[in-house]
């Protein structure tokens, strides 16, 4: 069984030994903008939700709790909630990741000294995304939590946390842990020790007894007491790190695109700490016992939320896969390329101040020439992130798993093995962020025996190959750069 | 011969009021019009709408006409769409029955494949979305045959062409299968295609019931068909199934 506590809603998904999906309950929550920026989610209303849908899964696949041979937890990254250690109140609401409320303690930060260092033990630049910062920012908003937090009142954890210390009996006794590839999102944790490391702490002000104690992705030993008791947690993920687990990307090179809102790559690095020198993410894969896989990172900010955009905000078409039938109106770009840099550009730029723009309109242009230029924005982010995991890592990845949405744009899939000129790759389980988290879980428990075996269920659903030619294609990129370079220029000369 | 139907009466009223004037009413206004109760008014704007007939301001509750009657005469459904509210489900089936799996549409006087997915064996196989099969053929075209009478009737005119020993060529035979599948609710074939091959597909249907493609599988004969050639049961229930369930995911989100 797994838990996915994502950023619109929470899922609980059964699979059986053949990775088979067994049941889907969801339900979805609630999102807060109490000011421009911000965005906040309930806590409890969250827990009421797997207070639902546990049960609810169990039903519909017709089996009971001793049925279940182990839960994994995975989840929204970065997103962090506080609350008192005795009544099991949040302080305050989640605040998620796409809050954007420290944009100014960021850039206060970044001048402070040893920031470099900084980067070097969690392996992430400073960025209003990751936990730390909006920590930070709660202790210095919310009257007298740092000395709630100082006193150990007080508990810190991201979502996986949250759940299992609620799970496995909240106030009476629940376990205060979370997973290596949650914590290395959080800024606080030291990639090599993998352990809370004293200088970030410092660094970020954050009291170390507020910290749940960090554990191995299946070394998470717990039960669960409440909602449905009596099934053991043995594994949990950051969402992305899950589906790069559930869609056995074991080997070093291999790399995993999940299309949705955004685009989210990892590429596996192994036992090697690779750190970018093309403004890739250094995190943890996962941890299976004792060694962790390392990863790199690279996340496209704007992906199917920029075919919502040409949907909701400019109306030329009634519902998102409509895109490809207006994209086919047509055979190349026409020349147009469109830069989605809604709110800066992440991976490999990073250039918070970037804005989006569209460039090469002639009056030959028409919307299904935008409609490409949608969906090749797409394909080209990816190859930007792609090329700079290649250079990380010294070697070319030879194909890409995909999941996600998007995947049924066979368009848009054709581009990205066009573009990438290796194959992409789709596999038969869609739900491969559960499929993951349910993977580990059952690593853990022994109802997998091994890594080779997870393997043997992974089976190919769909293979695009690459038939673009050369010269057009480096043509093409070319074209992409300079329009993405053209963004810089807007940011430049725009007042700040 | 039964009388007029008159909530059918009633539902071509409503589009009539909101076709003159403004065309934006609320409900009230609707009910009052057409001298309705208004929970009878409500429920024949809330099917109305159900078919895109007509549609619901968000902002104001008000109704007017839908989008979907301006272009009544073109396809409904956009292959795009079929193949995104589809997938999951075409993935259960292939997982299920071990089988390739293909989700195909009319277009043209022929089998538009819209989406595909691999036999889960890992063997090598092409992705064969956008290719074109013979609609008389293969288990997915005898399916839009035989719930399509334009399209039947345009095959009755044309030859068939003959692919192997088995292809049905005679137009009776053809009829005659079709009125068997329209029985039965799903269509086989088993080397009609291809030597060696068979097929089985079942409809993919709107409220309403309009049938608006075909979800199948295709692999070896051998596989999919008994010793006595006719379809295994437990396929044809798995494609029955997968083909509900892709009906039942196009309803929810109209």
């Amino acid at each position: 069984m797994a838990i996915d506590q994502g950023t619109t809603s929470t899922r609980c998904i059964v699979f059986d030994q053949n990775a088979r999906l067994v049941a889907v309950a969801q339900r979805e929550h609630r999102q807060y903008h109490p000011r421009p920026g911000w965005v906040e989610q309930d806590a409890v209303e969250i827990w009421r939700n797997v207070d639902r849908i546990m049960p609810q899964a169990l039903r519909q696949a017709g089996i009971t709790a001793e049925q279940v041979v182990a839960l994994g937890i995975t989840n929204q990254r970065e997103t962090f909630v506080l609350w008192d250690r005795h009544t099991g109140v949040p302080v305050g609401r989640a605040i998620v990741w796409e809050d954007i409320r420290t944009e100014e303690l960021v850039a206060e930060l970044g001048k402070q000294p040893g920031i470099e260092e900084v980067r070097e033990r969690c392996g992430l630049p400073l960025a209003t995304y990751f936990s730390a910062p909006s920590l930070r920012w709660m202790l210095d908003n919310v009257a007298g939590l740092r000395a709630k937090a100082e006193r150990g009142d007080v508990l810190f954890g991201t979502m996986d946390t949250w759940l299992i210390w609620n799970l496995t009996g909240g106030v009476n006794g629940g376990l205060h842990v979370t997973d290596v590839t949650n914590a290395s999102r959080t800024m606080l944790m030291n990639l090599g020790s993998r352990q809370w490391d004293p200088m970030l702490l410092e660094f970020f002000g954050v009291p170390a007894t507020m910290l749940p104690e960090i554990r191995p992705s299946t070394e998470i030993r717990g039960t669960t007491t409440r909602v449905v008791p009596g099934i053991s947690i043995t594994a949990a993920l950051g969402d992305q790190h899950a589906a790069l687990f559930g869609q056995t990307c074991f080997e070093k090179g291999s790399i995993k695109g999940t299309y949705g809102t955004g685009g989210f790559l990892l590429m596996n690095t192994g036992d090697e700490l690779v750190r970018s020198k093309h403004g890739l993410l250094t995190t943890i894969g996962y941890q299976i016992g004792g060694e962790p896989a390392y990863a790199l990172e690279g996340s496209i900010a704007v992906a199917g939320s920029l075919v919502q955009w040409f949907r909701d905000n400019l109306g030329l078409i009634h519902s998102a896969p409509e895109i490809e039938t207006l994209a086919r109106t047509v055979k190349d770009n026409g020349g147009c390329y469109i830069v989605p840099a809604f709110s800066g550009l992440f991976a490999p730029h990073w250039l918070a101040q970037a804005r989006g723009l569209v460039v090469g309109l002639t009056s030959y242009i028409n919307k299904g020439h935008l409609a490409r230029a949608v969906l090749e924005a797409t394909g080209w982010q990816t190859r930007e992130v792609v090329d700079a995991m290649n250079a990380d890592l010294g070697a070319p990845t030879p194909v890409l798993k995909v999941d996600g949405g998007m995947t049924a744009d066979h368009l848009l899939m054709q581009f990205i093995a066009d573009v990438l000129d290796i194959p992409v790759q789709r596999p038969l389980v869609a739900e491969t962020v559960s499929l993951g988290a349910a993977y580990a879980a059952g690593l853990a428990a022994g109802y997998w025996p091994d890594l080779e075996g997870l393997r043997r269920n992974w089976h190919l659903a769909a293979r695009w190959n690459p038939v673009m030619d050369a010269r057009h294609r480096e043509d093409e990129y070319a074209n992409w750069k300079r329009a993405v370079e053209l963004t810089f220029a807007w940011a430049r000369s725009t007042p700040n | 011969m039964p009388g007029p139907i008159q909530s059918i009466e009633r539902a071509a009223a409503v589009l009539r009021l909101l076709a003159r004037g403004s065309g934006h009413h609320g409900l009230t206004e609707i009910a009052d019009s057409l001298g309705l109760a208004r929970g009878t008014a409500h429920g024949i704007l809330r099917t109305l709408q159900r078919v895109e007939f007509v549609e619901q301001d968000q902002a104001t509750g008000r109704y007017r006409l839908g989008a979907a009657l301006l272009h009544l005469g073109t396809s409904y459904l956009d292959a795009n769409e079929l193949r995104s509210r589809s997938i999951n489900w075409a993935d259960t089936l292939a997982a299920r029955s071990g089988q390739e799996v293909r989700i195909g549409m009319h277009h043209d006087g022929a089998v538009l494949v819209v989406h595909h997915v691999f036999r889960p064996d890992d063997s090598v196989q092409t992705l064969g979305i956008g290719a074109m099969l013979p609609l008389h053929a293969t288990a997915l075209g005898k399916v839009l045959l035989a719930y399509d009478p334009d399209l039947s009737a345009a095959a009755r005119r044309r030859e068939l062409t003959s692919l192997t020993r088995r292809t049905i060529t005679r137009t009776q035979a053809l009829e005659r299968v079709l009125t068997e599948v329209r029985a039965q609710g799903w269509a086989g074939e088993a080397e009609e295609y291809m030597p060696g091959e068979a097929s089985i597909a079942a409809p993919i249907r709107i409220p309403g019931g309009l049938v608006v493609g075909a979800i199948g599988i295709s692999g070896p004969v051998d596989r999919l068909c008994d010793a006595a050639g006719r379809p295994r049961a437990t396929l044809v229930r798995q494609v029955s199934q997968a083909a509900d369930a892709v009906t039942t995911s196009l309803v929810d989100e109209n």
